[in-house]
């Protein structure tokens, strides 16, 4: 464990705000994604690439990654410290979502030299875009009977079949794909394998899908005889579903960790309580409704308790009764949160909760309308809500699978 | 990881190596002096708790812990009994322990120095004491008393009826609000000066506890028995916050006793050849139960950590009390509802965490009326 200089630290914190203070675009003429998974148009694509690229020269992403592979090789404290400020900040989020959090860490931890060099620096960069190819329109929930099938032939693999909901699929370079290579294997689990695969190869074909929003950011993808290099493979064959598991757990800061920065830009539930203040229910100040207070205390003390709970996360006597219990339930807890936070704004705004993004007389140009449609992007993606339940049932409660 | 929502802004919460030791201690001497056939057969007692628990109680210095050490006590705080009263929740251990720590609260803010120099030594070393606060309008606003103290020379003569007295047989003193010239105080009532046909016990929805009601008319007392007016409202603010904590602590032991109760339940019986557990409609309601108690306790320590802080403490205690009340109504609720026909029998403990949590919610206010009052210190 390296030993952090305090004077160090506070010195590289306070050149990471005057620099993003001086830095951090402010008035931009479209709508700036909110999180990785709203880049729907090439002005937002262009914009948030050369930003990314602008922090990694600066020093302020990958801080804490190898040098030799174009990280930083700082203390881990340094990057921390570097993403708060942009968070605190409000900057522009990371573009390169999928590489920076899960490819990049997977590939310092278990990936070969060659690999590492390939990859880390152009997924600081942004100059190698990243996208996931798990889901696929048979199998969502049900990741572990995935189909893609991938079949050896010479030194390629030809890949045929389908995954959906593909971010930034459209702008990727490289996909991290899960897909069949044994179909008689004694598991369903143990027939995967896990490919670093290049999105432009042959037989690669992109379709956008609108969400409910009516934007766009994510797409189809469909492999038709596609050929990636047999060197694609990331360990063994039958290593995919191990592999694809672990990509999971560097969202709770496991092992390496992620490279840092934001990927999302983060509600303050405290902001629906000026909403409260300036909307009108009924020709009166929502806040003055008996009902609508209690309401908003309600979700009040449900957003101190998600804080709280983080806090309490590192209080060992505190949870020894359920250990496991915050870290699994935070993703369940939070976003449906969100959902609940967004709608209830909606209601909040009377009249003008019918109003959408773009037209003068929505509340807050409609970004609680557009934030309670998108909300579903975290309560369905990412292990929907139920399956979260099964999760915290079965590994927190004990309960028998069903 | 949070997602979507920044967690930056939670305000404090910590636990206190004295809290720590006492969540592993309470939690021992509570499971073994309380399992839950020892509850049910006190259920038929007249006091409806063991004496020797009491003792035990005592001798441990658990009563002393708010009290300062000048008055022999431990000067620890309400942060410190907190963890006692959570695990006191859990094991349904009822004895007079919260009455006489809310007494001494009282005279601790409240009293004079002779009361406190005789009262405070007594009740850390295990002598019992009551509040009597609620009347018959039911108004949590401890300052709206009907009930009243009539000074003249140097008497006092009290009127009015007090209810859901907790323990009354047992305290030496019974610590009543009255108004006396329309100025809210507090009055100490020793146990010999109350007639015991003005004493009668009230038929609650918790066995667990004995409740009673008081006629104060005609109890005549040396006007010292009054405690220092001057005191009295922000004594009785102290109270309210004081018994709102103390309550939110004992209903998130209840809470996590009823989770637990009904998983074992889950895990062990069968229908159409699957263990119920494995039902995802049963499943699911757990987890949501499970995971309103994590944030029912998440309020819990950090009212307790709060709780001396002017401002800050009155919001974390309040939200701390309305949502361990929604908690534990929604899990033992549903605790009833999941042991199938056998959850509708006197047997079945859920029915006794059931009818705590409907107390519970009944005194000091219950969410509703923590989250009005939330709603004008937070807006």
């Amino acid at each position: 464990m390296s030993t952090v200089d305090e004077n160090e630290l506070k010195e590289f914190r306070e050149q990471a705000e005057a620099w993003f203070g001086e830095n951090t675009p402010r008035e931009v003429d479209f709508m700036l994604p909110l999180t990785f998974m709203e880049v729907g148009t090439d002005e937002q694509f262009n914009f948030l690439r050369d930003w990314q690229n602008k922090v990694y020269e600066a020093g302020y992403l990958g801080a804490h990654w190898p040098k030799e592979y174009g990280g930083g090789g700082l203390d881990r404290a340094f990057q921390d410290a570097a993403t708060k400020v942009m968070s605190a900040a409000r900057t522009p989020i990371m573009l390169n979502a999928i590489g920076l959090n899960w490819t990049g860490p997977l590939l310092l931890d278990r990936g070969t030299h060659e690999e590492k060099q390939k990859y880390i620096k152009d997924i600081l960069s942004a100059e190698s875009i990243w996208c996931q190819g798990f889901s696929e329109p048979d199998h969502g929930s049900d990741l572990g009977n995935a189909q893609t099938r991938a079949v050896r032939d010479g030194d390629e693999y030809v890949i045929n079949g389908s995954k959906i909901w593909t971010t930034q699929g459209n702008y990727a370079d490289y996909m991290i794909l899960l897909a069949r290579t044994n179909p008689d294997a004694e598991t369903k689990y143990k027939g995967l394998s896990f490919f670093l695969a290049p999105m432009k190869a042959p037989g690669v074909e992109t379709v956008p899908i609108r969400k409910l929003t009516g934007e766009y950011g994510f797409t189809q993808t469909f492999f038709t005889d596609a050929r990636i290099p047999a060197s694609s493979l990331m360990g063994q064959e039958g290593e995919g579903w191990i592999i694809a598991m672990e990509t999971l757990e560097y969202e709770r800061g496991a092992r390496s960790g992620q490279a840092g920065g934001h990927v999302m830009m983060l509600t303050n539930p405290a902001d629906i309580i000026d909403l409260a203040k300036s909307a009108q229910v009924n020709g009166r100040p929502a806040i003055e409704d008996p009902a609508l207070r209690e309401e908003l205390v309600k979700l009040m003390a449900e957003a101190r308790a998600l804080g709280l709970n983080s806090r309490r996360d590192k209080i060992q006597p505190l949870t020894q009764d359920y250990p496991m219990s915050l870290a699994l339930g935070s993703k369940l807890s939070s976003t449906d949160f969100y959902q609940r936070l967004n709608a209830f704004a909606i209601s909040l705004q009377g009249t003008r909760g019918a109003y959408y993004v773009d037209d003068p007389s929505a509340h807050d140009n409609g970004i609680w309308q557009r934030g309670y449609l998108n909300s579903f992007s975290a309560t369905i993606g990412g292990g929907t809500s139920q399956i979260q339940r099964n999760i915290i049932g079965e590994h927190v409660l004990g309960l028998p699978k069903g | 990881m949070s997602t979507f929502i920044n967690p930056a802004q939670a305000p404090a919460i910590g636990l206190s190596e004295e809290q720590a030791q006492l969540i592993d201690i309470a939690a021992g001497f509570c499971r073994d002096k309380s399992p839950v056939d020892a509850v049910r057969a006190l259920l038929e007692e007249d006091t409806g708790f063991n004496p020797d628990i009491w003792h035990e109680i005592a001798e441990l210095g658990w009563l002393g812990i708010g009290i300062p050490e000048t008055y022999g006590g431990m000067g620890l705080g309400l942060g410190e009994i907190v963890p006692i009263v959570e695990q006191m929740g859990r094991h349904l251990l009822t004895t007079p322990y919260v009455g006489t720590v809310l007494a001494a609260q009282a005279v601790l803010r409240g009293g004079t120095e002779a009361q406190k120099n005789d009262i405070l030594p007594k009740l850390a070393s295990g002598t019992a004491a009551t509040l009597a606060l609620c009347e018959d309008h039911g108004d949590w606003n401890l300052s709206n008393i009907t009930c009243k103290g009539s000074v003249a020379g140097d008497r006092v003569e009290l009127s009015g009826t007090k209810y859901l007295v907790s323990d009354v047989h047992e305290a030496a003193y019974v610590i009543a609000t009255v108004a006396v010239d329309g100025q809210a105080n507090l009055v100490i009532i020793p146990a010999d000066a109350l007639p015991q046909n003005a004493i009668r016990r009230e038929k609650i929805i918790d066995e667990t506890r004995r409740a009673f009601a008081i006629v104060l008319d005609g109890i005549s007392l040396p006007a010292d028995a009054l405690m220092d007016a001057r005191a009295a409202a922000d004594t009785l603010a102290h109270i309210e916050l004081a018994a709102s904590l103390l309550a939110a602590a004992e209903m998130c032991g209840g809470t996590y006793s009823v989770v637990d109760y009904t998983l074992d339940y889950l895990k062990t019986r069968k229908q159409f050849g699957k263990l119920i557990g494995g039902y995802q409609s049963l499943k699911h309601t757990m987890v949501d139960a499970h995971m309103g108690y994590e944030r029912a306790r998440a309020h819990l320590y950090s009212a307790a950590f709060l709780v001396g802080q002017q401002g800050e403490g009155e919001i974390a205690v309040r939200m701390a009390k309305a949502e361990a009340e929604e908690a534990f109504a929604f899990a033992a609720d549903r605790a009833i509802q999941f042991h199938g026909g056998y959850g509708f029998t006197y047997d079945c403990d859920a029915q006794l965490y059931r009818r705590r949590a409907i107390w519970n919610a009944a005194l000091y206010g219950d969410a509703r009326y923590h989250r009005r009052k939330l709603a004008d210190l937070m807006f």
